[in-house]
This record gives structure tokens, C-alpha cells and sequence, in this order.
């Protein structure tokens, strides 16, 4: 990777952190309602794995925690926070929420409020894609404790008997809501979990970009290739608690220390710096660049856009015309 | 007009629609090599290989969420749940998935997936193969669920279904899929909101609907030779939405409704028949409308009890002579 596209992904992680962080002032503020989950600590999973697939391309689904993973697939930030103010130009029209951001035309299937819900509908879009014979591939990510659902197993072993192209990304960040997983999860290493399904699957550091990367690579090449599908495991962190109503009490301080040195963004930053291609005034003044961005544009555009209307409250319900409905058809 | 019997127009549907969009698919239990409990899919897989004609694992939620992921790309899938009891495991992706991922998304993605499932009351099956779960799926916003009584709208049901871009449940029995009926010979889709008038009568309306509209006939017959009462039968195939224009122009016409219903009482398809009735024309009601529906209780094992459970063509004929005081 060259030094531009490390800046680039540099700025992207901040970009998310600093997106992130505004969301929480915003709800804070009352602005954003519902749940909130956050995603500081973990950029380099969703920002890593999306550079070494195709943004836009793959098809990628995940949980609630969604916001950045849409972003890197190609989602404008304006219409994500504006789905966040619940406006019409949001990304599902305010009918979403933070929840359910999705955006089908870059091929970001949603995000999903069941704990372990996506992992067969990413199997049943890899099924689609082997179907029409595609050069996609459809990628979940989900965290640890969706593995403790039935959802997990079942679809493991659809997705290795029919070898279908999906790859699945377990972003574990060691905590099931507020539940660490030592208390909740008899077997700590993910990946482990999917070789009683004959499934391929490799396990990294999930704070190192490039490390992420490199491992990405070897499963999305897995997986485009027609081989079957892959588990990665990237071992993570989220800083916040699971949602804005969690206060994250229950980890220690110094565990949170010990996770801040190994922050996602500093790691790269360090990198830069050190190799002479990036200088902490660099930095400081990328940063303020995105929070000129999230402020003047981002937010005023989430601000400043209309609400959904309350004529159209049973739009979507079902599709609007459907010929087979009322006899049309006979 | 060809007679066939439920299971093959069922089967026929498949066939037609496998035949015509390679994107149709049918997946579920034992319905590839087997060719399907209930012989809906029979000589598919050889048809049609096993890519498109998938025997899946015991994993009802996983796989029913497999088929709602392939239709946001375009797939057409017809899910069989073997056994309606056991969409109970798939309820998650039914009710989360499905029929809701177009609201949520503001309409962008469609979740065009068909579910099957044969529910009912069968032979001495016990409380865990007896569920009739039609009050449950009526109860979702964004799933169309329509019922057929006949092999005639199991055929054109399941087409209109499949070419329908909403989530559909075919809520089907277990003890009518021998049952013999005229099917057109050409393709026929058969809508898939609004209602049927079975049989017309002009005294008292009795709304069926799958097995219970064969109850209401054989009642309405008794009705008309012993006590001189005419009954109009209508046929509620579309249990969501339910045909509230069918309902009140029936009740408008007789003054007189009684529901007949498999299932238990309790918020159940007779609860919300009656509710419309009340919104829509409460005012034409000579009498206070009667549910006929199964004791509240699981069905129990015993042949005995299992048929004091539940209701028949008998029961309606009692319910009616009590309104009507004869």
C-alpha cells in the first residue's frame, strides 16, 4: 500500500471516529432518538476488510451497529446522519434509524436490530449471487455474541454444505452487550467455533489496519474465488458501551487503557509518522478539516432537511402496486 | 377445466413458474428427493436439479432468513415449512426480516419470498403437529397471508404469490391436500386480497375460510333443507389484508354473521371479522355476530377429545338455529 492510500484510510478511521462522536453530542442533545450503538475502537475492522473487498460491489449486511460499515460502502454521511434525525433525505427516509441504515444502491443491505439475524440473509444473498453467476460476493459482519445464537450454527453449516460465496466477519470486541464474553461464551477464539462446519477461517489483530488488510485479502480472494465461504475473526474493541444506555460500568478502568494504546487510528497515524511521510500537524489539521465537514455540511444537512410526511406513514408497508393483488391479472 | 387434486395444482404452480424464471426456486424439508411431504414438489429436483429444488437442513429460522437474503437479489423462493408448527423456529425471520425490510428501508429493498406451510388439525397428530397459525401471521404489518379452500386458488394463489414482490405466507391444511376441485387449464392468477362467495343465501353470512369453508357448505346445506335458512358462504382466502368491502357488503345483504374459525377464539380471525363488522357496518346487524371456533385448549392426543376440540359442520348449524331461535 502506498503512502497516499494510508493517508486516505487514515482519514477515513478518523472520519468515522469523529462522525461517531458527533452522533453522541447529537443524542445527547436529543436530536437522535432511539437506540444508539457506537462504533469508536473498532474503524479498522469494517474500514479494513471493505478496502481489501469491493465497496459498493460485495454485498455487505451487518447488525446495529452500522453506520460506518455504510459509509465505506459508499453511503454519503449526509443522508446516514439525516436517517440519524430521522429526516426523509435519510438513507431509509426516517423509517429506519440508526438501526437500519441501508442503501441498496451501494449494495449495503441493511443493517439489522436482531442479535445474529443477518448471518442467513447473507448466506441467502451469497445464494443469489451463485444463482446469477456473479463476481460478487456477500460479505456479514457481526459481533461476538451473535455467535452464541441459532442463527450462527444453522447458517455455518448452509453455507459450507451449498459453499456459498459469503464471507463472515466476526468483529469480536469481547463484550455481548455488557455480558464479557469469558462469562457467556465457552470457546473465547471465534474462528475456532466454525471447523466443526468444514469451514474455511483465520483469526488478527483487529486494530491494525493493515493487518486486518492482509488477512481480508486471503478471505475475500477465498471467497470470490468459488472455494466457499470464510470466517475471520478480528479481535477488537469498542470504547462506548453497547448502546447510548450503557454506561459500560462493568469493564475496568485499566482494561480501557490498555485497549486506548492499541487504538486504530494512532496505530497508523504512529506509522505514517515515523516512516516521514506524515507529521502530527498533518494530523491536526486533517482532523479539523473533518469536523469542519461533519459540522457545516453533515449536520446541517441533517438539520436543515424536512421530515417524512405523516400522509405517507403506510408508504412501504407493502409495494404500491402489486398486479396480483386485486385481480388484475386474472 | 381439468379436476386435479390439491397437492398437484400446488405442484403444477411450481412446475409453471420453475419452468418459466430460472430464478425460482423451492427449498425446505425433504421436498427435493423426497419430492415433499405432502408431494407439492414431487419430481422437481429431477426437473429441475438441486441448485433450484433444495432439500435443506432441520433449520427452519436459518433457512426461511436464507430465502428472504436471496430475494433481495432478485431470487424468487417458495419456502415449505412442513408443518406449520415448526414456522413458529422461523417467526424471527419471518416477522423481522420480511415483513419489514421494505418499511425500513423507505422501499428500497422487497423481500419477494413465498412461505408454505401446511397448519390444521390432522389425525390424532398432538398439540405440537396441530397448530393453526393464521391469527399470528394476519397480526404482521408487511405480509400478505391468503389461505386456500380449494385446488383451484391453491394454484392460482401460489402463482400470484410468486410473481408478487411482498413477502406471502399460503397458509395450507393437512388434511386437503387429496382433496379434488376443477382447476382452469390455462394459467390462471388468482387475486390475492378480497373474498369469495361460495354459496349464496340471502339470510345469515357464514365467513370460512380454508378447511372451515367446507364446514359452512355442509352447514349451509342443513340449513336450507332442514330449517329453511339460506346461508351466503363466504370464502375469507385473504386472511391480510381481509376484505373488509366483501365482509360488509355480505352482512349488508344478510343482517346475520357467524365466524367460522379452526383455530381458538382468542384474538383470533373471528375476533377481527366481528371488529370490522363493527367499523363497517354495525348499524345492518339484526343480531349479535357468533364466533364458531375450537376450544381453547392444546389439542389433546385422544380421538375423543380431539374432536370435541373442534368445530364442525354441526356446530355451525347450532349456532345459527340459536340466533335464529329455531
Amino acid at each position: 500500500m502506498n503512502a497516499a492510500d494510508k493517508k486516505r484510510l487514515l482519514r477515513e478511521m478518523l472520519f468515522a471516529r469523529r462522525f461517531e462522536e458527533r452522533c453522541y453530542e447529537a443524542y445527547v442533545e436529543r436530536k437522535i432518538g432511539g437506540f444508539l450503538h457506537l462504533y469508536p475502537g473498532q474503524e479498522a475492522c469494517a474500514i479494513g476488510v471493505m478496502e481489501a473487498a469491493r465497496p459498493g460491489h460485495d454485498y455487505v449486511i451487518t447488525g446495529y451497529r452500522d453506520h460506518i460499515h455504510a459509509i465505506k460502502c459508499g453511503s454519503d454521511p449526509k443522508e446516514v446522519m439525516a436517517e440519524l434525525y430521522g429526516k426523509e433525505t435519510g438513507s431509509s427516509k426516517g423509517r429506519g434509524g440508526s438501526m437500519h441504515i441501508f442503501d441498496a444502491k451501494h449494495h449495503f443491505m441493511g443493517g439489522y436490530a436482531l442479535v445474529g439475524g443477518p448471518f442467513p440473509l447473507a448466506a441467502g444473498m451469497a445464494k443469489a449471487i451463485q444463482m446469477k453467476g456473479g463476481d460478487e460476493i456477500a460479505i456479514c459482519f457481526l459481533g461476538d455474541a451473535a455467535n452464541n445464537q441459532g442463527t450462527f450454527h444453522e447458517t455455518m453449516n448452509m453455507a459450507s454444505v451449498w459453499k456459498l460465496p459469503v464471507l463472515f466477519v466476526c468483529e469480536n470486541n469481547l463484550y455481548g452487550i455488557g455480558t464479557a464474553i469469558e462469562r457467556s461464551t465457552a470457546e473465547l477464539d471465534q474462528y475456532k467455533r466454525v471447523c466443526g462446519y468444514n469451514m474455511a477461517a483465520d483469526h488478527c489483530d483487529g486494530q491494525d489496519i493493515e493487518v486486518v488488510m492482509e488477512h481480508a485479502k486471503k478471505a475475500v480472494d477465498y471467497v470470490r474465488s468459488g472455494k466457499g465461504p470464510y470466517f475471520l475473526e478480528l479481535k477488537t474493541y469498542r470504547y462506548r458501551g453497547h448502546s447510548m444506555s450503557d454506561s459500560g460500568a462493568y469493564r475496568t478502568k485499566e482494561e480501557i487503557e490498555t485497549w486506548a494504546k492499541r487504538d486504530p487510528i494512532n496505530i497508523l497515524r504512529d506509522r505514517l509518522i515515523e516512516a516521514g511521510e506524515f507529521a502530527m500537524d498533518d494530523f491536526v489539521s486533517m482532523d479539523k478539516e473533518i469536523l469542519d465537514e461533519i459540522e457545516n455540511v453533515i449536520i446541517k444537512f441533517a438539520e436543515e432537511s424536512p421530515e417524512p410526511k405523516v400522509e405517507e406513514l403506510e408508504k412501504y408497508v407493502l409495494t404500491e402496486h402489486c398486479p396480483y393483488a386485486k385481480g388484475e391479472m386474472r | 377445466m381439468a379436476e386435479m387434486m390439491f397437492w398437484e395444482a400446488v405442484r403444477r404452480a411450481h412446475d409453471e413458474e420453475m419452468a418459466r424464471d430460472p430464478l425460482v426456486i423451492a427449498m425446505g424439508e425433504d421436498i427435493g428427493v423426497a419430492g415433499g411431504t405432502y408431494k407439492a414438489t414431487r419430481g422437481l429436483f429431477d426437473k429441475y436439479g438441486p441448485e433450484r429444488v433444495i432439500d435443506t437442513p432441520i433449520s427452519e429460522n436459518s433457512f426461511t432468513g436464507l430465502a428472504v437474503g436471496a430475494s433481495f437479489l432478485g431470487v424468487r423462493p417458495i419456502v415449505e415449512i412442513m408443518s406449520v408448527n415448526f414456522a413458529w423456529l422461523a417467526m424471527d425471520q419471518i416477522f423481522n426480516s420480511a415483513a419489514k425490510v421494505h418499511y425500513m428501508s423507505g422501499g428500497q429493498l422487497k423481500a419477494p419470498v413465498v412461505i408454505r406451510s401446511p397448519g390444521g388439525t390432522a389425525h390424532q397428530l398432538g398439540a405440537q403437529h396441530s397448530a393453526r397459525m393464521e391469527k399470528v401471521f394476519m397480526g404482521i404489518a408487511g405480509l400478505r397471508v391468503v389461505t386456500p379452500s380449494n385446488p383451484r386458488q391453491a394454484y392460482g394463489l401460489l402463482k400470484s404469490a410468486v410473481r408478487c414482490d411482498d413477502p406471502v405466507f399460503i397458509n395450507e391444511h393437512e388434511l386437503m391436500y387429496n382433496m379434488k376441485g376443477e382447476v382452469p387449464d390455462g394459467e390462471y392468477f388468482h387475486p390475492l386480497e378480497g373474498s369469495e362467495c361460495a354459496r349464496q343465501g340471502k339470510d345469515v353470512t357464514l365467513f370460512g375460510y380454508n378447511i372451515s369453508v367446507h364446514w359452512c357448505l355442509q352447514a349451509a346445506e342443513i340449513l336450507s333443507k332442514q330449517y329453511g335458512i339460506e346461508a351466503d358462504v363466504i370464502d375469507l382466502y385473504s386472511l391480510s389484508p381481509l376484505d373488509r368491502v366483501g365482509i360488509q357488503a355480505s352482512v349488508s345483504k344478510t343482517h346475520h354473521a357467524v365466524i367460522v374459525e379452526e383455530a381458538e377464539a382468542p384474538v383470533g380471525v373471528g375476533a377481527e371479522v366481528m371488529a370490522i363488522i363493527n367499523e363497517e357496518c354495525f348499524f345492518e346487524l339484526d343480531a349479535a355476530p357468533v364466533r364458531v371456533s375450537a376450544r381453547n385448549v392444546p389439542i389433546p392426543y385422544n380421538h375423543t377429545l380431539e374432536k370435541a376440540a373442534l368445530p364442525n359442520a354441526k356446530s355451525v348449524v347450532e349456532a345459527v338455529r340459536k340466533m335464529f331461535g329455531k
